[in-house]
């Protein structure tokens, strides 16, 4: 495989890339310059649209069709929110965008601001990215003394401010309700929908919000063009009307039981195991991979047979995970043991499910105590279809929950116990040699603490 | 005897008034006007939160129950000079993350959550501080600790501990 040159991670490494001069002189912010001068916002959204690009905050949407939900002549204020809330175990990609290169981020604000008639944005950043916050509050600070935020942005009438607003440690916030309901001052919880956030978002006006790293590839997409974006990744299956491809290139996230992790970037659709083996420098110390998180704890697992599976939107969910999301790639070696595996995975979700909707908030915290029962010798093999049904039932998609936390709480389950669950059952056996049989109800355990 | 001393310093307010032509109401303040009493006071005790409320225009309610979803604001006493979240979560458990909390606790004498009894520093596990890169992690204050092994944990502890402290 020829290597491919990074786009989104160019300026990675180079010293002084977070600055405005740096950016400049890579030929930053002419892109917008010029689109502020001969575009009209109908012309961006045909621009994102034809791209091709999809969200790349673990969801997919097309960003374009995103945008032309919002309603044709508002009065306005319509606004746009960029969700930096990034905390999907395993997930950095954000991160590296914000630290190395804020500029690239900002310009593709300006122009999804643009796009969308927004004048005001607000970027959630997570609470434990300190050095993200003052990298792109000095970006913001450059970028409103060049004129580039703020009244009438470079002449052109069009006008825009830029917020940061700072979390406080929560995951939820990250789902875009969530993250409304967070930045108007209340609980983050998400809400139902409709209405759709385009439709009545924050302060019940018109929204969007978009990630991070969509708003790098809209820079992107406005300096180089839709032709070189849909040269990148993986074309839609002509068999399939309803599959809009993965265009673009995409950053990888890799860590866990690797050689070299970081974040590397690549064309939508590599494999698990050319990404491991050719960046990654293949899984640590000489040992085999047991499992592989395609994209973020919540997408489930994949075994060490399943490597082959392209990373594009629409390849792990056909070896059974949930979708690629965020593309956070996490490797676990031979040597660990699936039962703790799932156990750190369950503790994640019942620490951080909001608590909204019952059978999340029972669901996830009765999946932990069941896997601290059985890390405890006192596990029964009826546990493991105990634990099945509660994947099976919480979530959007068996219908019983407002947001995906829940379903991303449930594929780790699902996955675990589908694909492993002989190394469940002899763990069971091997701990609990005189009550694995045992089918009777157990005394109720103490209450976890949740979120 | 009744207290009339105020939580909120005039900084503290200003500070929070600076932001308010940020937003379209002042609830939206809430989050932000919570992480300026925190930074300064390293916890949000009850009275602040009447006193945001006020400064707001909301209930205290409203404004605790903001506060205590996050689970992030202490409340009952200020958090240690230093405060340090350690990773637990998928992909620096695999390499040992959970061994560097157990580790630091020990090494501090305390328990997750904990603080020691100079007030030098409060250990409290994380879930995934989005440094996987740099697997064990802990953020302490806004240092970012990478690749942690117990002898930098160790040193860690003995730097947070020390007279000078580490500067947040």
């Amino acid at each position: 495989m020829t290597t491919f040159q990074p786009v989104l991670l160019e300026a990675v490494g180079v010293a002084g890339s977070h600055t405005l001069a740096s950016y400049r002189s890579r030929g930053g912010y002419a892109p917008l310059e010029r689109m502020l001068k001969e575009k009209q916002p109908v012309d961006v959204i045909e621009l994102v649209k034809s791209s091709g690009l999809r969200g790349r905050g673990g969801a997919g949407f097309p960003t374009g069709l995103k945008w032309t939900f919002l309603p044709k002549d508002h009065p306005g204020p319509i606004y746009l929110c960029i969700n930096a809330d990034e905390s999907e175990p395993g997930t950095f990609n954000n991160r590296i965008l914000m630290e190395d290169d804020p500029h690239q981020v900002i310009e593709g604000i300006i122009l999804s601001a643009y796009a969308t008639r927004a004048t005001t944005a607000y970027l959630y950043l997570r609470y434990e990215y300190p050095q993200c916050w003052d990298r792109l509050q000095g970006a913001i600070d450059e970028a409103y003394a060049a004129g580039l935020l703020g009244k009438n942005i470079q002449g052109s009438g069009f006008s825009l401010d830029l917020y940061l607003h700072r979390g406080a440690a929560a995951y939820i916030c990250g789902e875009e309700t969530g993250l409304i309901e967070s930045l108007e001052g209340k609980r983050a919880w998400p809400r139902i929908k409709p209405p759709f956030p385009a439709i009545e978002g924050l302060f019940r006006k018109p929204t969007v919000v978009n990630n991070i790293e969509t708003m790098a590839c809209v820079a992107q997409i406005a300096r180089r063009g839709v032709e070189w974006f849909r040269s990148i990744g993986v074309p839609s299956d002509p068999n399939n009307p309803r599959d809009p491809g993965s265009y673009g290139p995409k950053l990888y996230c890799l860590s866990g039981h690797v050689e070299r992790p970081g974040c590397y970037e690549a064309p939508l659709g590599i494999t698990a195991r050319q990404l491991i083996d050719g960046q990654g420098g293949g899984v640590w110390k000489g040992r085999k991979a047991k499992a592989v998180i395609p994209g973020g704890i919540s997408m489930g697992l994949m075994t060490e047979a399943e490597l082959d599976t392209p990373l594009d939107f629409a390849g792990p969910g056909k070896v059974g995970c949930l979708g690629l999301g965020t593309a956070a790639v996490v490797v676990i070696d031979e040597t660990v043991s699936i039962v703790d595996f799932l156990h750190n995975s369950c503790r994640f979700f019942a620490h951080e499910s909001c608590g909204q909707c019952t059978p999340c908030r029972e669901g996830t915290a009765w999946s932990l105590r069941m896997l601290e029962r059985i890390r405890a010798g006192k596990g029964r093999l009826k546990d493991l279809d105990l634990l099945a049904e509660i994947g099976n039932t919480m979530g959007m998609m068996p219908g019983s929950t407002i947001c995906g936390l829940a379903d991303g709480a449930a594929w780790p389950i699902k996955n675990a116990i589908k694909k492993f669950r002989g190394e469940f059952e002899d763990y069971i056996k091997r701990t609990n040699p005189s009550g694995w049989m045992v089918t009777d109800p157990v005394p109720a355990l103490p209450i976890v603490g949740a979120h | 005897m009744i207290t009339t001393q105020r939580i909120l310093t005039p900084e503290m307010v200003a500070q929070i008034e600076a932001l308010a032509p940020r937003y379209p109401n002042r609830r939206a303040l809430t989050l932000p006007a919570l992480h300026i009493v925190n930074d300064c006071l390293r916890y949000v005790p009850f009275e602040a939160v009447v006193e945001v409320a006020q400064l707001l225009g909301l209930a205290p309610a409203e404004v605790q129950d903001t506060l205590s979803f996050y689970q992030f604001f202490p409340q009952d006493k200020p958090s240690g000079r230093t405060r340090a979240w350690v990773c637990r979560s998928v992909s620096c458990a695999l390499r040992g993350g959970e061994e560097i909390l157990d580790h630091i606790c020990h090494a501090a004498g305390i328990d997750p959550y904990g603080t020691t009894t100079d007030g030098a520093l409060t250990v409290e596990p994380a879930e995934c501080l989005g440094a996987c890169d740099f697997a064990p992690c802990m953020l302490a204050g806004k240092t970012l600790h990478k690749n942690l092994t117990k002898e930098s944990a160790e040193a860690f502890v003995r730097d947070a501990r020390s007279p000078a402290g580490i500067p947040s």
